[in-house]
């Protein structure tokens, strides 16, 4: 049976009133994820802003959750799944108390410190769900730059100055690449402007044994300088400027699952955001949206030019 | 020597049956995993390091050839390693891990998580000195850095005591008064490598002394809890962390509990301490580990001289066994702490402690000896033992507290030709 958009109204595992933060793309993505995969979960979590969902003796959840580390959440999911295999096995538990074990991290979390843990639990072909809420920086201690931080945005270690005009000069980290080199059963980019792409890869995922990791956008309002209300707004221009392509590999295939027909310019997305202010404001820095401009359509050309010769291999 | 040993240690057979007594010849790291395979753990989370290895490897060949049935995995590191024991044992799972040195303190973060979460797995520590400098060698201030975690701490001297101890460990850890994680350190090649005789408990008699471990929240698919959560009230901080207290202290209790069970049913005696001719000694030797050994050896030799000696090995660590101490040491003449720790900067580990047990004592030994020896596998030679009691006995009537630091003329004439070397001169 399909999941339609009306299971997504009708089923909730997260209770009204959270301690996050107006507006926040990660509890959108949560909330979604949760209503997909059902109550029989646990959430194993590392040091992030969705951690402050919880805090003694509240909880919105009716699921599991476990709080690890920073660094160590794929390996807490790798003991929960394990206790919940062996136990079974042994006949000590009944298989009515299995649990879906999925981790959920934001990027700082996922790109760095707890890399080594996750490339760990991938490589060990571990039977888990990965979701990582990726709102470009360190969210939660005040949005310092990350590895997942964009070039030019404003973050409070990379502050534009005269000599830093641009502000944040690395580039983002390519996780699902990374992820992908792995060649798990699955992983898939998701926003929550397209709800039903991300319910139709969470429904195609749970067909596979394994890890099956989502990395999501998470549009951060006080990170990133927007209204409250934009949230999704903005999760829509990051697709629709081709920032941010939705995409699924299986077994390391790459699939983009919406490809957009003519690309908006990514000027549309930057200047709503106080991130990239300094873009704008005093001064324009076209040089720096230009480059950013150009990354993307050379990302497209190489989709667009592989997607085609594979429709035009279909036809014959 | 160490070398040719240790090649030796690595053939595959390891066991040669005593059948008089039952017990076998084995190495300290094949009687740990003997006790892992004999409390039917579900879950052995792993990662090697030197010297700790033989145990996971034994293990594994166990596991692959039916003979337990348990899941050994590696990990990607003893972080991740020490994370997937936590969980798995909030599951309910029965865990079993162990490492050395390096890899206990790339974990460290996780030691104070999994007593925080009330996990009671056993963690068995094969102590090696820290580096830099690196080296493969023992002392035991990797253990003893584990020593605020909120772990119950328990050091072999034997293989024998090794066995048992992880039993007794399960025993403490998982009793619902206690309901802590527990290290049991034993000396990197002085018991990792070394065969002593050992007997192993009969399985059944291990199965009736040690019931299956009966979690009290275990993540279920039918009581969602929430687990590892913050604490953002100041107050309730200081509540966890003072029920950790209280847990425990109480293992104090439960450990002696356990001890007579254990003796019920296995006729080996343990206690939180262990006393070698002490109780009429004018001069009080206090040791751990293995190196209790040539302690206690010591003191025959010395006792035999006429000499008023004797020794307090400490078995307990976490929770310290205050009581204990102090009713063995009080009214002694002098007393000399062991220590094979180094806080450099202060001296040993376990002085201090020693100290402050002793403070508030009515009779009070005027003198507490700081010795620090041991470190990173050098020996305590006889002759060095009955120096330390010289001492003892030379300020028998109080004095400086500075750390007195063995160190032999031998090894001093050996150093200085490596530093010849070292330093191109």
């Amino acid at each position: 049976m399909s999941l339609s958009i009306r299971d997504l109204i009708s089923k909730d595992y997260v209770t009204p009133g959270t301690s996050l933060c107006a507006g926040c793309g990660a509890l959108i993505i949560f909330r979604i994820f949760h209503k997909a995969l059902g109550g029989k979960v646990v959430w194993v979590n590392a040091a992030g802003c969705i951690t402050m969902l919880i805090a003694y003796p509240f909880t919105p959840l009716k699921s599991s959750w476990m709080y690890t580390a920073m660094a160590c959440a794929p390996a807490g999911a790798q003991g929960i799944r394990d206790a919940l295999d062996v136990l079974i096995e042994k006949g000590k538990i009944p298989i009515e108390e299995d649990l879906k074990v999925v981790v959920v991290t934001g990027d700082g979390a996922a790109n760095d410190i707890g890399l080594q843990s996750t490339s760990g639990a991938i490589h060990r072909g571990l039977d888990f769900y990965y979701l990582c809420y990726d709102n470009e920086a360190f969210g939660n201690t005040g949005f310092q730059y990350s590895a997942a931080t964009p070039y030019g945005s404003r973050t409070a270690t990379s502050p534009p100055t005269p000599l830093t005009p641009e502000g944040y000069r690395g580039e983002k980290k390519d996780l699902f690449e990374i992820w992908r080199a792995h060649k798990p059963p699955y992983v898939a980019t998701v926003s929550i402007s397209h709800p039903m792409d991300m319910l139709r890869k969470i429904e195609k995922a749970g067909k596979y044994r394994g890890p099956k990791l989502f990395l999501s956008l998470s549009p951060c309002p006080p990170g990133w300088g927007f209204e409250v209300m934009e949230t999704v707004r903005m999760a829509k221009l990051a697709v629709e400027t081709g920032l941010w392509p939705l995409k699924e590999a299986v077994y390391g295939e790459v699939h983009h699952t919406y490809i957009p027909k003519k690309l908006k310019p990514v000027e549309e997305y930057l200047k709503i955001q106080a991130r990239f202010g300094h873009l704008f404001y005093p001064v324009k820095r076209d040089e720096v949206i230009m480059k950013i401009q150009n990354e993307v359509e050379e990302y497209w050309k190489k989709v667009y030019d592989r997607e085609l010769s594979r429709e035009d291999a279909g036809k014959s | 020597m160490m070398r040719t040993k240790l090649i030796s240690e690595l053939r595959p057979r390891r066991e040669i049956a005593s059948v008089v007594t039952r017990a076998k010849m084995m190495t300290g790291n094949l009687a740990a995993a003997w006790a892992a395979r004999l409390a039917e753990v579900d879950y052995v989370p792993a990662y090697p390091i030197t010297p700790q290895t033989e145990i996971i490897e034994t293990i594994s060949q166990w596991i692959a050839l039916g003979e337990m049935k348990a899941k050994l995995i590696i990990l990607d590191s003893e972080h991740s390693m020490l994370a997937a024991a936590g969980t798995s044992s909030l599951t309910g799972a029965r865990v079993f891990t162990a490492t050395s040195s390096q890899g206990l303190l790339y974990g460290f973060e996780m030691l104070y998580n999994i007593a925080g979460w009330r996990a009671p797995i056993v963690l068995v520590n094969v102590s090696r000195a820290v580096a830099a400098p690196i080296t493969l060698e023992p002392d035991h201030n990797d253990f003893l850095s584990t020593r605020d975690t909120g772990f119950i701490l328990l050091q072999a001297e034997t293989c024998q005591e090794i066995l048992d101890l992880i039993l007794l460990a399960y025993k403490v850890s998982e009793d619902h008064r206690v309901l802590l994680p527990s290290i049991v350190n034993l000396d990197g090649f002085h018991l990792s490598f070394t065969r002593e005789p050992v007997k192993v408990p009969e399985i059944d008699e291990v199965r009736s002394f040690l019931p299956r471990y009966n979690p009290p929240y275990p993540f279920r698919a039918s009581k969602p809890s929430a687990k590892g959560v913050a604490v953002l009230r100041p107050p309730l901080y200081s509540f966890f962390k003072y029920q950790m207290h209280f847990s425990s202290l109480n293992a104090l209790k439960v450990f002696k509990e356990a001890c007579d069970e254990f003796e019920a049913y296995f006729a080996r005696r343990y206690d939180v301490v262990e006393k070698y001719m002490a109780d009429d000694a004018e001069y009080v030797l206090v040791m751990t580990g293995s190196f209790t050994s040539i302690g206690k050896k010591a003191v025959k030799i010395m006792r035999e001289e006429g000499l008023s000696v004797g020794l307090l090995k400490l078995r307990m660590i976490r929770p310290f066994p205050r009581q204990d101490v102090r009713k063995t040491l009080e009214g002694k003449k002098a007393v000399a702490v062991i220590d094979q720790t180094i806080s450099p900067g202060l001296g040993g580990i376990l002085y201090p402690e020693i100290c402050s047990t002793l403070y508030n004592a009515e009779k009070k030994p005027k003198t507490i000896l700081p010795v620090i020896g041991g470190l990173g596998g050098k020996t305590i030679s006889l002759d060095e033992i009955r120096y330390v009691v010289e001492l003892m006995k030379k300020h028998e009537e109080g004095g400086e507290a500075e750390p007195v630091l063995l160190f032999r003329e031998d090894e001093l004439r050996e150093v200085n030709s490596l530093l010849k070397m070292g330093v191109g001169g």
